[in-house]
């Protein structure tokens, strides 16, 4: 909080219900207006899969989709989400199957200390769900508002070109590499 | 077979990715326990004042808000200061005066984290501003504003510490035939790993038992010190549990005791709750230790072949308000006399002065054993700074000047003993994987044409393991490290270290050592580390230590399980133990093949069927106490190009070749040379803390400060030469840092390189586009 000495802010802030489906599960809770979505997922759901890196929207540890776009979840307040769906990194295995972004990461050692992680393979679906077949500029273009003081992003990159390259290959049939 | 293992060597995958990337990784912010409080911190927006009241009543009116810590409370219970690790110290609360801009003035504690917020919001603080010194220059001039009044000294000087050969590098220096001369300003950066601090601290009122999830990178050693500081309210160290759980990032930031610690254990022992207290990304970057802020005159003698003879080193160094730096005890500047470098000086002295500022504290790592970085930017730049001075080729000049790999081990005049090395070799092995020869004729033919493009170089030597008990301590615990090992009856293992990874991938390079030594597959063996209720003691992972030190002890834990385990297969096989031999990862009877016992067996008869007058069982610990440090080297080659109208400097080509001995897992050493090029590139080009007059911080958040993205950061190419440790028992030297200390020099030598026919010599870091289109205006090359 920072340097401020401000007057006190209003308590007892306003209350409100928000609808919210995040993975595919419907979720209905009070709460606070002010209260961002990142907390919401965090502390009212206990996803903690959702990190949080900084407080300028700059990082991008907080990146979900909401419907379907990627958004920084610090910057969005959960009533600003109500009526939406929410991905999070919680939701990308599905039926006990690591989505293919998931798996990229692994391989291609595309995580270290796994902070930034979630944030990265969320902006890192989007971009495939839009482009199946990026170039390396377009990835790195998709990856710079994701901040990650680990790798150096060289893996980042060859784990979401793994990822393209294994969702072609299931959607159209083709050869491993072959992509 | 070795496949199959998956022992020293091996790209096996790493075993903790499976938690991370599905989201169920466990760090401290994860951390919720039921009547949990949480605590957050007001701060000074001064960076020097007199606090003359606080006003807690509009925060103790809002609704949830429990208390209100101000360093008054603190006073009865003798906590207001804490020690740091350079026997000073620090506030916890000021009582009196804010000493720098950002410095924790008052706690909050509620029932919500929106709650202690507006808690803070609403403490109102009436300061009277006083004079400022944020220069630590001036800091040391007679008359400069006292920045510590609770000090005896009535002056801002911490301490003067020099190493080496004085008289005899002052006559070399008058007798030498060429001497160059370089300022060099390092300056102050911020690790800023992407979680920043926090804990959650929970005391049991019933059993006096203190637990608390702590983002550490040395959760012993801080399990000590909360033993030491707080053991007259009744803390005791057997009921004290530090668990570090998962670590976002550590680099440096993560070793210090910083007072947001201390009062979520204050409040927590007070109030009989859980409290969980997790920094905003403005407070990690405002007030949390900052690295390097080293003010450096760098003299060089050589003859006129250039031939290097002697180094001379003056430095001021800027540790902010308190000397809270995390160095070896011993040595107040670090490692920095590592300054010689890879070449052989007869001659040198090195001498460093510590200053006080209205600044946060200064002087923990960057991603770099102990102000290693500082000495391999400084040597870097100014052997071409001579290569320039005496027009030779920087590569020859290197060349010429290595230390040969026939003097290894090799003494350093200022005092190490260099394990081994060949710095040709790697040298040699960049120069032609980038294409030297061929980058120095396009360079000339675009000089031609007024294009600007430098080839810069680096051929650091680092040191790092520490350390050797006899010269290393923090707060007197000796610098070694530990492992232990436990084989389950069926030949399963649980291996637990004193150490703690923040991302380097323990879980995996030290279950490979134990799989090479035990023969028994990487994935039967599970490694724990970061709970001192389980974790033998250890100091910890920052400096690049943990391979050298805690993977010594995890060799040496393992081949004493061996050991024993070779009696009880010379029982199962009804042999001498003499004749029994270690093959293939068996115990075999010598030249009979088919009489073996795998380690499995082994272990199972371990509890089933020992010799009679062993002990059953088959674990065992080792506390390793390194013989020396290491000495990682390498060689990196940097291409760049400078854009005349913007100033722009883009790498366009950075080849890095690193030796670090014995490579574990040669899929995570190229993981962690990506990231060290990358918080190598960093300082080089982007970040900076700079202050105005005032001691105001330019630069406190993620807005300001520079970390490079994708974007920024160019493709790294890697390549390795291997030249093994002759003391560590696997050979390794470390990884985790040489790359952050070896390329900030090669950037700049190569943006140096691109301007040095207009009659640039140094440019400091970070070299941005508004120092080089300064340059470049004052050239008149601007475009």
């Amino acid at each position: 909080m920072a340097v401020e000495t401000a007057p006190a802010t209003t308590t007892g802030t306003r209350r409100m219900k928000v609808h919210v489906t995040v993975n595919g599960q419907a979720h209905e809770v009070e709460v606070e207006t002010r209260t961002l979505l990142v907390h919401f997922l965090r502390e009212n759901l206990g996803m903690t899969g959702t990190h949080i890196g900084c407080d300028t929207t700059n990082c991008g540890a907080c990146t979900v989709l909401l419907n379907g776009r990627p958004v920084k979840s610090c910057t969005v307040f959960a009533v600003q989400a109500d009526g939406m769906s929410v991905a999070t990194v919680e939701g990308l295995e599905k039926d006990g199957k690591l989505d293919p972004v998931q798996e990229g990461f692994h391989e291609e050692h595309g995580l270290q200390c796994g902070f930034c992680t979630p944030g990265m393979m969320i902006t890192a679906a989007a971009l495939l769900a839009a482009n199946p077949d990026p170039s390396e500029l377009q990835i790195r273009q998709a990856i710079s508002g994701n901040l990650c003081r680990c790798t150096g992003y060289v893996n980042i990159v060859k784990s979401i070109q793994y990822a393209a390259r294994k969702t072609r290959e299931t959607a159209g049939g083709k050869a491993p590499d072959g992509g | 077979m070795a496949v199959e293992i998956g022992g020293i060597g091996q790209s096996v995958k790493r075993k903790e990715d499976a938690r991370f990337i599905r989201g169920r990784g466990n760090y401290v912010d994860d951390v919720k326990l039921p009547g949990m409080l949480y605590l957050d911190i007001a701060r000074s927006p001064y960076a020097h004042a007199r606090i003359k009241s606080i006003d807690t009543s509009k925060a103790l009116a809002i609704p949830g808000v429990l208390a209100v810590i101000t360093g008054k409370d603190l006073v009865p219970l003798k906590l207001e200061w804490m020690p740091t690790l350079m026997s000073d110290r620090q506030m916890v609360l000021p009582t009196d005066t804010v000493l720098y801009q950002a410095q924790e003035v008052a706690a909050v504690v509620a029932t919500e984290r929106y709650i202690a917020a507006d808690g803070v919001a609403a403490i109102e603080v009436d300061y009277e501003p006083l004079p400022v010194v944020v220069d630590p220059i001036k800091a040391l001039q007679p008359g400069a504003t006292l920045v510590r009044e609770d000090r005896e000294q009535k002056d801002n000087h911490i301490w003067h510490w020099e190493v080496g050969d004085k008289a005899g590098t002052d006559k070399a220096f008058k007798d030498a035939e060429v001497v160059v001369k370089q300022d060099i300003y390092i300056p102050r950066i911020h690790v800023s790993s992407i979680e920043t601090c926090g804990m959650v601290a929970s005391f049991d009122k019933i059993n006096g038992k203190l637990t608390v999830w702590m983002t550490t990178q040395a959760p012993h050693a801080i399990r000590t010190v909360i033993a030491l500081v707080a053991g007259h309210l009744g803390l005791s160290e057997e009921r004290i549990r530090v668990i570090s759980p998962d670590i976002g990032g550590g680099f440096g930031g993560k070793v210090p005791v910083y007072p947001g610690y201390v009062l979520a254990i204050g409040a927590s022992v007070l109030t009989g709750h859980p409290v969980k207290w997790i920094e905003d990304r403005s407070e990690n970057i405002q007030a949390d230790s900052f690295a390097r802020d080293y003010h450096i005159t760098a003299e060089l003698a050589a003859k006129k072949d250039g031939t290097m003879q002697a180094l001379r080193v003056k430095t001021v160094a800027d540790h902010g308000a308190f000397d809270a730096a995390a160095n070896p005890s011993k040595y107040p500047a670090g490692l920095f006399h590592i300054i010689t470098g890879s070449y052989p000086f007869a001659k040198s002295f090195v001498e460093v002065d510590g200053a006080y500022t209205n600044k946060p504290p200064g002087g923990i790592a960057y991603r770099c054993s102990f102000r290693v970085t500082e000495a391999a930017f400084t040597i870097e730049r100014l052997v071409d700074v001579l290569a320039l001075e005496i027009k030779k080729d920087p590569a020859e000049l290197r060349m010429q000047n290595f230390i040969p790999p026939t003097a290894f081990p090799y003494t350093s005049s200022l005092g190490w003993e260099y394990d081994s090395g060949d710095y040709g070799r790697a040298l040699k092995l960049a120069m032609d994987k980038i294409g030297y020869a061929e980058l120095r004729k396009e360079q000339a033919a675009k000089r031609a044409k007024g294009e600007l493009m430098g080839i810069g170089i680096s051929s650091f030597t680092e040191i790092v393991g520490a350390g050797p008990s006899k010269h290393f301590d923090i707060l007197g615990i000796k610098m070694f490290d530990s492992c232990e090992i436990r084989v389950h009856p069926t030949g399963k293992a649980m291996v637990r270290l004193g150490v703690k990874s923040q991302g380097q991938g323990h879980e995996t390079t030290f279950a490979q050592i134990v799989a090479e030594e035990l023969g028994l597959p990487v994935g039967d063996i599970a490694v724990e580390e970061g709970d001192t209720d389980t974790a033998p003691y250890g100091l910890g992972t920052y400096a690049s230590r943990s391979t050298p030190v805690a993977g010594g002890a995890t060799a040496i834990a393992a081949r004493k399980i061996r050991e024993k385990a070779k009696l009880i297969a010379a029982h199962l096989l009804e042999a001498s133990p003499d004749d029994i031999e270690w093959k293939d990862y068996k115990f075999q009877v010598k030249g009979v093949p088919a009489k073996s016992k795998t380690m499995q067996e082994v272990a199972f008869a371990a509890y089933t069927n020992h010799p009679q007058g062993m002990e059953a069982g088959l674990e065992a610990v080792d506390y390793y106490d390194p013989p020396n440090l290491t000495f990682p080297f390498g060689s990196y080659i940097c291409v760049v190009d400078i854009d005349r109208g913007t100033g722009e400097v883009k790498v366009r080509r950075f080849v890095a070749v690193d030796d670090c001995g014995t490579i574990i897992n040669p899929m995570i050493v190229e993981g962690q040379i990506h990231g060290g090029l990358t918080m190598g590139l960093a300082p080089a080009l982007y970040e900076q803390i700079n202050y105005d007059d005032d001691g105001n911080i330019q630069g406190g958040n993620f807005m300001d400060y520079l970390l490079p993205t994708a974007m920024e950061t160019p493709n790294w190419e890697t390549a390795k030469t291997t030249t093994p440790s002759p003391h560590h028992p696997i050979g390794a030297k470390g990884v985790g840092e040489s790359a952050t200390v070896g390329a900030p020099a090669a950037i700049a030598n190569a943006v140096v390189d691109a301007l040095a026919h207009l009659g640039v010599r140094h440019i400091d870091i970070p070299i941005t586009p508004w120092k080089v289109q300064k340059i470049l205006k004052e050239k008149g090359v601007a475009e």
